[in-house]
């Protein structure tokens, strides 16, 4: 790196914040420094996401003296650390008021109208965001604020209870936890750990032996065997690997691992501890979107517990298990949740998808061998290791396998997360959901949220099953359930879609980075009434070529919703 | 005696690449285990279109011209990229992949000027691509050239964002990491920090990211000012190979000659020095003759 | 090139640039390749994305020391010292490679001895190195399964420039980290053929094929191809040349594309001389200072773009330059001129291309036979030796150290038990200073060729200081100073450089006509290279009058 800085100085907010992430500044230039060079610079990258978290936090955005500080201490070039920061949605690089509110203009909080958020006062801006994750209590928003104390400033923020509709039904597995206090204590007392004790009992082998017998599937859409997964990484080469948690929940109409990851935080942590042992990991990362700042609080918490318990560290329960977890804030780019773009984020790059193969269990984050896993599948494997693997197994179909979060939300009478055995068709889950409001028809339902399918009110005996779904073309994807009724606009749902797709795709690959233009133009002039002549053709043209030739899931499913909504509700005739 | 040495003279670091049969077009073929499709391809004479993919830099990856379609993969593979495998059955040309490639090249054609890519209007005719069907009213990334120093211009209004120069000035040739893609999707560009001109980056231009450029987006001022008095004509254009004066390296320098004097300095891609790459002396350092 | 025919009968470079991309421990001693030899550099930067290891020893945290693991700031002129104290560790840590010293080279008990006081701390405190930086270098390059040892000017450029050579050399026979694939020493040539011009004897004390000029076979064959008589003794130095002007022995000069009035240290000196000569002849492409001193100026076309030929680089590989435009009028090939020259003082040369030039060359060195123009073309460039005209051979030298037969490996390589000894021009009260010289990226030597193109990075030739030694004079950035050295002064603006050690002054040699530092630079030289001390001066600053205004 032919390092050169610009000659701008952080502002004493700023090297204080800093100083959080970065220690005490040293002298990191001229003669007295000897270390230097790529290896260095490589070994502490991990570190300029968080840095510019910090700066974020304290004067609300990156200042050309923050960014050139965070430079010099981490022989960043200023031009890749600009890159960086620019990727993401929350960390602005311009001075802007050191409160934001996110006004969410995504699809379950815009079916009364486009929200148009709270007025603006002195010291505030309104961002109109894509999905925040609390669709459920549509229309929602986030307060986010900077200033001298961390993680402060949460607003309109639930209580993870208010959020589950079945709090207290003894049949819940997954959300049974839900509503007691998340902490160590009281984990423990409810069944906290047993998992993890059984685990270090009978050993590693036989820990991948019971998730492969349970047949578990990855719940972050694309179904991948578990198991299968997991003996991936941990037949590779002896060697450093890693765990990641991917709690990126971006997709809109997602909240489930919202839910989780407030109410429930030591099942990720304890699941995540098993992962570790199986795979033979010592380090795991929980890749956070930034938008949860309650649950961030949460896990920090109980982090901090379970290092303190003992249930992390380098003895963990006094076996010869070494883990310990790191949390990654994200900063708002929904790509992020893309397997693969996890790594370059944490990693302290752009996070844009690498091309598989190779593939993470071999080549993942830092080069090494990982397993990612969404934070629903890791939770899986609690009940997996109490029940054994086949026992597991009998939940179901037998294809799909033990019990699945829906997220429920939009025309539907007691939006939230529902937890149920695979098996029940899309009608039943509707009704446990009290069905849609009085006098409501139902018009549509969007299944898998914006990467998925929309289903008409005539496939509502439609099993939600990994087998039913695929056989009907549609995909169960993150769990989403969003129900539109007689009085939605679905020309609104797709601009929206398709606008989405606009703003969130990283720009890597050509279909993506202008077919989704293209298809927001296409989808806007089709729904707005300015069709030309071939547009709906030239729309499928530049779907099949997203789907086909884009890098990742992103561009691939870009345009899924509105292709099913043209195809099976006859939006545009 | 230490113990750590672990080869004796002569031992060749890597091992011998294993024998891989696939088969490409419906004909079996023998390739090298590492060996990507497009490699094989080009050297069975198999024309794959490319655009981002440059022969010095690993694979970006970014355009999607070059896809095939390889038996049970769910989507097209990038043939740049994608490493050959045993009995792996590729097909070049199919529905598929010129739907694919049409498409990328008409995406390209309608948000980005061409006009200095080269082949790519033979593409265009193959493929079928009309770029104009989207209508003139759509996004593109029309912008006015960059002319910040005198030694190269930036005409990001041609850049289809291959991440070449990206890759050349940064980790694969160059290191200086002058140049970044900053931004997201459609506003995803190349940038120094803060939007900022070049003489304020930490550039050394040595014009690596211009012999990397596909499109013409980035041009030396020597050729940029030509072809804007309309006096740049490759027809008259002499080149010849030679080596630099500047200092002991020996890099071959392959100097574009019009009308007497040096219009462009490049070096061979093939060079087993330079791969293409020189320094600011090199590229730029030719005025004392002429 | 003296150092290494001394260790190993061959004045290259013992690998090659792709060979220095898959070592696993690089060390660029008293080298800013960087900015002096970018795309070597760009090799060097491959093996550090494999994980190769970096370390630069260089008095200066230059471009280059910022890219290394860890950078060796050692003392301006402490090479010796510093390279002793690593010897000697290797050998206290047993990490010397017993089989291939006792195999292949001689010398070792004596040098072991001369090492032998060179611990750690006493080299810390003659080099200013920390003794664990030296240590984790050492440790670093004697365990590495390959290494690279590169040197440039730093180690060259002082009175005891060759003793330097040899003292890192040592580090290489000690180690067994040559002859090798992947490891090997590597000077970096400033020049685009200062190999070749080696390679071809345009040197006091060589013959083409860099036979010994005292070797009585060697002039033998020669004198047969020529029809001459070569005489029996070396010629001189440049150093000795202007040693003989002053003696009033050497009365005609004929320079050939050299630009000494501004090149040579003490150019105060020097110019005086050039002026007092009987007659000065000056080949160039440009009317120099030099030439413009001279009684007959030959104008002549640029060897690299408007004449056929070859060069050899830093590597040893042989390549074409090709003429790709016309010179402009007046000015002529090399080869004509000289061809001229030699028929207007009666001798009957041919005419010859410079092919057929080539070829004879050829005919009389056997490491250049199968370097046929055909050859070159085909292979793109071929690295000496190269005996056959259709094969080449490895691309490392003296692997024959490592035979397996006594017999098939060759005469030894020496250890060289050199002293060390401090930059004669020493520094005292009035001279507290030291002043180092070098070369900027977009720059290059006196200015000749690089001068007449601009670029983005030319902030201006200034005086580079530390900025407490700037604060100690009261000096600020941008202020007029006038650096004087026992032999003249000139004026300049200050820069403040933290990349410079406290005590340490630093200015390019590329601007004489502004800054001319080698006013400054002592012409005390290397006996054996005739190379001069231009990298350590001793220096005193003082604020200058600032240069009146014209208003």
């Amino acid at each position: 790196m032919d390092l050169r800085f610009p000659d701008l100085d952080p502002s004493p907010e700023e090297l204080e914040a800093l100083q959080s992430v970065l220690g005490p500044a040293t002298p990191t230039e001229g003669w007295t420094r000897e270390q230097g060079g790529p290896h260095r610079a490589a070994a502490v990258r991990h570190l300029l996401l968080p840095a510019l978290h910090a700066l974020v936090d304290r004067v609300g955005f990156v200042s050309e003296g923050g960014l050139t500080e965070i430079c010099r201490r981490l022989d960043v070039p200023p031009a890749e650390a600009y890159g960086v920061a620019t990727f993401y949605s929350m960390l602005p690089v311009d001075p802007v008021p050191l409160t934001t509110v996110y006004v969410c203009e995504d699809l379950a909080c815009r079916r009364g109208g486009v929200p148009t958020g709270p007025a603006a006062e002195p010291g505030t801006r309104v961002v109109h965001a894509p999905c925040i994750g609390l669709c459920e209590q549509a229309p929602a928003s986030l307060t986010v604020r900077s200033g001298p104390k961390p993680h402060h400033g949460i607003a309109s923020m639930p209580p993870a209870n208010g959020s589950v509709p079945q709090m207290g039904d003894p049949s819940l597995v997954l959300l049974r936890r839900i509503g007691t206090p998340p902490t160590l204590d009281s984990y423990l007392d409810n069944g906290g750990y047993v998992a993890l004790r059984r685990a270090l009992d009978i050993g590693p082998a036989a820990v991948i032996d019971e998730v492969t017998a349970s047949r578990l599937v990855g719940r972050g859409g694309a179904a991948f065997p578990t198991g299968r997964k997991w003996a991936a990484v941990a037949s590779q080469p002896a060697g450093p690997r890693f765990i990641v948690a991917n709690a990126d929940e971006s997709e809109p109409g997602t909240f489930k691992d919202r839910v989780l990851l407030e109410g429930d935080p030591f099942a990720l942590v304890e699941s995540m501890t098993i992962a570790a042992f199986a795979v033979g990991a010592e380090r795991g990362y929980l890749y956070l979107r930034d938008e949860y700042r309650s649950a961030l609080g949460t896990l920090e918490a109980a982090l901090a517990s379970a290092r303190s318990a003992g249930f992390l560290g380098t003895a963990v329960l006094g076996s010869p298990l070494a883990f310990d977890i790191e949390i990654v804030r994200g900063a708002g780019a929904y790509i992020c949740g893309e397997e693969t773009a996890i790594f370059n984020s944490i990693e302290g790059h752009r996070g844009e998808p690498r091309s598989k193969p190779p593939y993470p269990v071999e080549v993942g984050l830092f080069g090494r061998p990982t397993l990612v896993n969404n934070v629903e599948t890791f939770v899986n494997v609690l009940p997996i290791l109490e029940q054994g693997g086949n026992a597991f197994a009998g939940i179901g179909t037998g294809v799909s396998t033990g019990t699945k979060l829906f997220c429920l939300s939009g025309a539907v009478r007691n939006p939230g997360v529902y937890e149920v055995p695979f098996g029940g068709t899309l009608e039943e889950l509707i009704e446990r959901a009290g069905g849609l409001p009085d006098g409501r028809e139902l018009q549509a339902v969007l299944l898998g949220g914006a990467a998925g399918s929309f289903v008409t009110p005539a496939q509502v005996n439609l099993p939600l099953t990994f087998e039913a779904t695929r056989a009907a073309g549609v995909s169960l994807g993150s769990g989403v359930v969003m129900l539109f009724d007689d009085t939605d606009d679905l020309g609104d749902a797709l601009r929206r879609i398709s606008a989405f797709f606009r703003h969130e795709s990283c720009g890597q690959c050509v279909p993506c980075r202008v077919g989704t233009v293209r298809q927001d133009e296409l989808v806007t002039r089709l729904t707005l009434g300015r069709r030309r002549d071939g547009d709906e053709q030239l729309l499928r043209d530049v779907g099949q070529a997203m789907r086909d030739a884009s890098i990742c899931g992103l561009g691939q499913t870009a345009w899924n919703a509105i292709e099913s909504a043209i195809d099976h509700l006859g939006v545009l005739q | 005696m230490s113990d750590v040495r672990t080869s004796a003279p002569g031992t060749p670091v890597a091992p011998p690449r294993r024998k891989v049969t696939l088969t490409v077009d419906g004909t079996e073929t023998v390739a090298r285990e590492g060996d990507t499709i497009l490699s094989v391809c080009r050297s069975l004479g198999i024309d794959v279109p490319t655009l981002c993919y440059g022969d010095t830099l690993e694979p970006a990856n970014a355009c999607r011209l070059c896809m095939v379609e390889v038996e049970g993969a769910r989507v097209l593979v990038p043939s740049c990229s994608r490493e050959v495998e045993p009995d792996m059955n590729v097909t070049t040309d199919s529905a598929r992949t010129r739907h694919a490639r049409r498409m990328v090249l008409e995406l390209l054609g309608s948000s980005v000027d061409l006009s200095t890519t080269p082949r790519v209007e033979a593409w265009m005719a193959e493929f079928g691509a009309d770029p104009t069907r989207f209508g003139a009213d759509v996004a593109t990334v029309a912008q006015p050239a960059k002319v910040d120093n005198n030694l190269y211009v930036r005409d990001y209004a041609k850049c289809i964002l291959c991440y070449q120069c990206v890759d050349a000035c940064g980790e694969q040739f160059q290191n200086t990491f002058a140049i970044s893609v900053a931004g997201r999707g459609f506003d995803a560009r190349i940038a120094v920090e803060f939007d900022a001109a070049l003489p304020d980056s930490a550039c050394v231009y040595c014009g690596n990211c211009i012999a990397v450029c596909p499109t013409g987006a980035l041009m030396p001022s020597t050729e940029f000012d030509m072809r804007a008095d309309g006096t740049w004509d490759v027809s008259r254009q002499s080149e010849t190979t030679t080596v630099c004066p500047y200092c002991g390296v020996g890099c071959n320098l392959t100097l574009h000659v019009q009308d007497n004097r040096i219009v462009k300095v490049t070096s061979p891609n093939d060079h087993s020095i330079t791969s293409g790459n020189l320094c600011v002396k090199g590229r730029f350092g030719f005025t004392h003759v002429q | 090139m003296i150092g290494l025919i001394t260790a190993f009968g061959a004045s290259g470079g013992t690998s090659s640039y792709a060979e220095v991309e898959n070592t696993d421990v690089i060390v660029l001693w008293g080298s800013n390749a960087r900015e002096a030899h970018p795309i070597f550099f760009h090799h060097v930067l491959k093996a550090l994305h494999r994980g190769a290891r970096l370390y630069v020893v260089d008095p200066r945290r230059t471009p280059t020391a910022r890219f290394a693991d860890r950078w060796i700031g050692l003392n301006v002129g402490t090479d010796i010292a510093l390279a002793h104290a690593v010897g000697r560790e290797i050998i206290a840590s047993g990490l010397h490679h017993s089989e291939f010293v006792a195999n292949a080279t001689q010398g070792f008990e004596e040098y072991r001895a001369c090492v032998e006081p060179w611990t750690l701390e006493r080299a810390e405190q003659v080099t200013g190195v920390p003794a664990e930086a030296i240590r984790e270098l050492t440790h670093a390059y004697a365990t590495a399964a390959h290494a690279q040892l590169g040197w440039t000017l730093g180690i060259t450029e002082h009175i005891t420039g060759v003793d330097n050579v040899l003292a890192l050399i040592n580090l290489s026979i000690l180690t067994g980290h040559v002859g090798r694939p992947y490891s090997g020493v590597q000077p970096l040539r400033g020049q685009n053929n200062v190999q070749g011009g080696g390679d071809m004897g345009a040197l006091p004390n060589r013959l083409p094929g860099f036979r010994d000029v005292e070797d009585t076979e060697a002039r033998a064959r020669l004198d047969r191809v020529w029809g001459t008589s070569i005489p029996p003794r070396n010629g001189m130095h440049l150093t000795s040349m202007f040693e003989a002007m002053e003696r009033k022995e050497l009365r005609a000069v004929y320079v050939v594309g050299e630009n000494p009035a501004q090149s040579e240290p003490n150019s105060g000196h020097v110019v005086p001389l050039l002026e007092g000569l009987d007659h000065l002849v000056v080949q160039d492409l440009f009317l120099t200072r030099t030439a413009q001193l001279a009684d007959v100026v030959l104008p002549a076309s640029a060897a690299w773009c408007e004449s056929e030929g070859t060069v050899t680089n830093s590597e040893r590989r042989v390549q074409r330059v090709r003429k790709a435009v016309e010179p402009p009028s007046g000015a002529r090939d090399d080869i004509d001129i000289i061809t001229a020259l030699a028929q207007a003082l009666g001798a009957d040369w041919p005419d010859q291309t410079a092919q057929q030039v080539w070829d004879e060359l050829r005919s009389v060195s056997p490491d250049h036979f199968g370097m046929t123009y055909e050859h070159l073309e085909a292979a793109g460039g071929l690295q000496w030796p190269c005996p056959s005209t259709d094969r080449e051979e490895v691309p490392y030298l003296h692997a024959r150290l490592w035979a397996a037969e006594p017999a098939d490996r060759g005469r030894p390589a020496p250890f060289s038990s050199v002293e060390w000894k401090p930059p004669l021009d020493a520094l005292d009260a009035d001279f507290p200073l030291r002043l180092t010289t070098g070369r900027r990226l977009d720059s290059y030597n006196t200015g000749v060729q690089s001068g007449a193109f601009s670029t983005p990075l030319d902030a201006g030739e200034t005086v580079d200081m530390n900025p407490d030694d700037a604060s100690a004079h009261a000096l600020a950035e941008g202020d007029r100073v006038r650096v004087s050295s026992r032999r003249g002064s000139i004026e300049g603006p200050v820069h403040l450089d933290p990349s410079l050690r406290p005590g340490l002054v630093f200015m390019s040699i590329h601007a004489p006509d502004v800054l001319d530092v080698n006013v400054l630079v002592s012409e005390a030289s290397d006996p054996r290279s005739g190379v001069a001390e231009f990298k350590a001066t001793a220096v005193r600053v003082e604020r200058a009058d600032p240069v009146p205004s014209h208003t």
